[in-house]
């Protein structure tokens, strides 16, 4: 087999000698307790008495926690006093903590890339809690291999890169919307994208707003004009992000301006081209309760308030005649022979704010909701109880238009459910419910709510107070069971529902006029899409991960892009205007600085070793290696650092061994590798021997 | 050497070793994923972490079984995700010639997976590294000739 090139190609090889003589540089490992979740399991001092008998290592400390300020404090120590040069603490993962570690060893003033964490916590402590024997010994070699790498490191210079100071907004609902006014406010240029023809996203089309009973567009359409007017931003409606390419400080975008068949500079909102429409097809803004012409906006507050042409529906695209909305428009702004548009954008930072899509019942469900009339969704009622809804916000069933006497909610639907995989509470549904009930007494007094529930989770400022008078004042009733079945009466469409009531431990049949099915939130599409686009990292919910849970909740993996709303998780409105408002001001924080620092984690070339075969230049994805005419003739492959993203595929496929990704070079993979398998008896003499005919 | 004799003396239970590269993304997340929800799996597996699962060089899977690994996992993001682009793609492609070529060596087609592991697929990194470790015990130890033999 190939054997690793013996020699470090960024330069000093570090002999390792088997009897634990320091020859190479010193050596100090931290082993963290992490309180007991660490401790609890993995037996520390065995653990640190091991590492101090590995080569090289000088100091070996426990910590009850190494990341706390006295934790580091002796870190720095360490350095100080002991000249200790490679830094191992073995503690958590380093996706959590490995920045915290490096700034403490340079203001030690070592150098930040000479760390190296052991994961002794999540993959470890954490997974063998039953195993305390096994998990001490595989925390053993952990730090074994962590030392051992730790031996080969070398410093390293981030990388200083200006930071474009444009933001780019995806999603133009509430969450985005607040995100690009706070960089617009702040003095950063914003770029806009919503997918639909109007901004504005789920929140444009609610009734009201628990728990204080705001209207939702009254709040929210003069966010949503101001956004338009803002000179700070661009407003790119009716378009998609297709292609995100850079990093942090100048990311290359490509957005799909998608034709509307209407010039925005043209069009004034008239709508005479929609009177003139023949062609009416269901609205999708008013979840098919309302209809709309084939050239449309999606509703009468929109912004832009721009005319679209629905293609699939446009009796011209279907027929090659008609024009009658062309020959209604004053201002000649429309053009069916228009095309798409695709532009590019530099930006500095991202927030995606990609929001989220209601749940869709199941055809053969239970709820019957794709066979009954009279079963409809939250999201429905919302659009039944608006004032600019399809009924002009007078409430009626959907079988006969008649005023519902009788109305049930069912809880949970789609939520807290691990038939469907929908483990997760979605947060809005227990308070929309009590709201909706609230606003139906304040429509048709009188009205007998019902709320079949598992749990109700008030949990927000004034959830409770709501929660309590609509119960007082409304009389409406709380009853906790899942409906186990649900049955129409063939002449008055009535929906009689079958439930246990576990408060009463009995099982009732009651009848309703309507029932509403409080379904949770899901991923929207657009966030799939985005993701993909973005490289994100998705949660087992199916939203988007933060970096962290707790601490860094809208920062996402990647640097300089940043999640607000719905697309990371379900939440209420007031909670995705905070999380806009933190990206908002995550994301200014570069673009201020104007320079960010990024990881030097890039692949060298080293141009002895190249012969030039430019197997690297054909594998990379970012097209940074380059063929070169070499000092000494040829040509020879040479990384552009600007270009490159440490990936490392071109090392692995270098014939030569020619390429080094720092941090992740041949010799130390071999190292952590061998101190892997290398065995703390002495029968691994044969084996090295072994080895040793082998190369 | 005897590879019968490579068992660890102080214990009569044969303990598979596993090395298992992952990448920092997807695969690695995954593993702290089980962690932080303390989903259990056996402790035989010592874990690599690199950026790109396409950083692994096919080199390094063939000197972990010739230093003695009974089974090696390179884990990376599932196709069509990898935060490289397609450097998963690559070890798609490394990960057939290394089953073609460990299969001529004569090692057993269970001690070498490539796995796809999404930084949410904590449950997966669990099942992956027990089915390997339940397949290794079935299989017994490495047999040294074969391993030194690449």
């Amino acid at each position: 087999m190939a054997e690793p090139a013996k020699q470090d190609n960024t330069g000093a090889v570090t002999p390792k000698t088997e009897d634990g003589a320091a020859a190479g540089p010193k050596i100090g490992v931290f082993i963290c307790h992490c309180g007991s979740n660490i401790a609890g399991v993995v037996d520390c001092g065995k653990v640190r008495q091991a590492a101090e008998k590995l080569p090289g290592v000088t100091v070996a400390k426990e910590n009850k926690y190494t990341c706390s300020d006295l934790g580091q404090e002796e870190i720095i120590k360490a350095i100080r006093e002991n000249g200790i040069e490679r830094v191992v603490v073995a503690s958590c993962s380093p996706r959590l903590h490995e920045p915290t570690f490096r700034k403490c060893i340079e203001r030690a003033g070592l150098n930040a890339y000479l760390l190296h964490m052991v994961n002794i916590r999540e993959q470890c402590s954490w997974v063998h809690s039953q195993e305390k024997e096994k998990a001490t010994d595989k925390a053993t070699d952990l730090v074994k291999m962590g030392v051992s790498k730790a031996s080969m490191l070398q410093p390293l210079a981030a990388r200083e890169v200006p930071v474009e100071p444009v933001s780019l907004v995806i999603g133009a609902g509430v969450a985005g919307i607040q995100a690009a006014l706070d960089l617009a406010n702040m003095g950063f240029k914003v770029n806009v994208v919503e997918t639909q023809p109007s901004i504005g996203g789920k929140m444009a089309q609610l009734d009201k707003t628990f728990p204080t009973g705001d209207c939702a567009i009254c709040i929210l359409a003069p966010k949503m004009v101001e956004l338009a007017r803002h000179p700070n931003i661009t407003l790119l409606s009716y378009s998609d992000v297709e292609e995100v390419k850079g990093h942090i400080g100048s990311y290359e975008v490509k957005v799909r301006r998608k034709s509307r068949f209407v010039h925005e500079d043209k069009c004034v909102g008239c709508g005479l081209c929609a009177e003139a429409c023949p062609v009416k097809v269901d609205n999708e803004f008013d979840l098919g309760f309302g209809q709309r012409k084939a050239i449309y906006v999606p509703f009468p507050q929109a912004v832009p308030l721009k005319y679209t042409i629905d293609k699939e529906n446009c009796l011209h695209f279907k027929s090659g005649k008609c024009l009658l909305c062309a020959k209604a428009c004053s201002n000649q702004a429309i053009d069916h022979k228009m095309q798409d548009e695709v532009i590019t954008l530099k930006v500095g930072t991202i927030i995606v704010a990609t929001g989220y899509e209601t749940y869709v019942p199941m055809r053969k469900g239970v709820y019957k909701y794709w066979e009954f009339d009279n079963v409809i969704t939250g999201l429905e009622l919302e659009r039944l109880l608006n004032a600019s809804g399809p009924t002009g916000g007078h409430l009626v069933r959907p079988s006969d238009g008649q005023v519902p006497k009788r109305i049930a909610f069912i809880q949970c639907v789609g939520s807290r459910n691990k038939k469907i995989n929908k483990n997760y509470c979605s947060r809005v549904c227990c308070m929309y419910a009590i709201k909706d009930s609230q606003i139906i007494n304040e429509h048709e007094p009188k009205t007998e709510v019902a709320v079949y529930y598992n749990d109700i989770r008030a949990f927000g400022k004034g959830f409770e107070e709501l929660y309590h008078r609509v119960r007082e004042e409304y009389g409406v009733e709380f009853i906790r069971g899942r409906p186990a079945k649900l049955t129409e009466d063939p002449n008055t469409k009535a929906i009689t529902i079958r439930a246990e009531e576990t408060l009463l431990n009995k099982i009732t049949e009651r009848e309703f006029d309507l029932v509403v099915l409080s379904t949770g939130l899901i991923p929207s599409p657009g966030s799939e899409k985005i993701g993909k686009v973005l490289n994100l990292a998705v949660s087992p919910d199916g939203f988007f991960s933060e970096a962290h849970p707790k601490l860094r909740p809208v920062d996402t993996a990647i640097d300089g892009i940043f999640l607000a709303g719905c697309c990371q998780g379900p939440k209420d409105i007031p909670d995705s205007v905070a999380q806009a408002k933190a990206a908002a001001s995550s994301a200014a924080a570069p673009m201020y600085a104007k320079k960010v620092w990024i990881e030097p984690l890039t692949a060298v070339v080293d141009q002895e070793l190249c012969v030039g075969c430019g197997l690297c230049v054909e594998l990379c994805p970012y097209g940074s290696p380059e063929l070169v005419p070499g000092e000494k003739g040829g040509m020879k492959a040479r990384a552009i650092e600007a270009l490159c993203h440490g990936c490392g595929t071109c090392a692995a496929s270098c014939p030569q061994k020619a390429i080094s990704p720092m941090q992740f070079t041949d010799t130390q993979i071999f190292s952590e590798i061998e101190a892997a398998l290398h065995e703390p008896t002495k029968k691994q003499n044969g084996k090295k021997k072994a080895e040793a005919e082998v190369s | 050497m005897e590879a019968g004799a490579q068992k660890t003396d102080h214990e009569a239970v044969y303990e598979p070793r596993i090395v298992a590269f992952c990448c920092n993304w997807c695969s690695y997340a995954g593993a702290d994923l089980a962690g932080t929800t303390r989903l259990q799996y056996p402790p035989n597996v010592r874990v690599i972490r690199v950026m790109c699962s396409g950083r692994v060089d096919p080199a390094f899977v063939l000197k972990a079984f010739a230093l003695g690994a009974d089974g090696v996992i390179v884990a990376g993001c599932h196709p069509a995700d990898c935060h490289y682009i397609n450097g998963n793609e690559k070890t798609a492609i490394r990960g057939d010639f290394l089953e073609t070529f460990l299969d001529e060596a004569g090692i057993e087609p269970q001690r070498f997976k490539v796995e796809w592991i999404a930084g949410s697929e904590g449950r997966k990194f669990a099942d992956t590294i027990k089915k390997m470790v339940s397949d290794l015990e079935k299989l017994g130890p490495i047999s040294q000739e074969a391993a030194q033999d690449e």
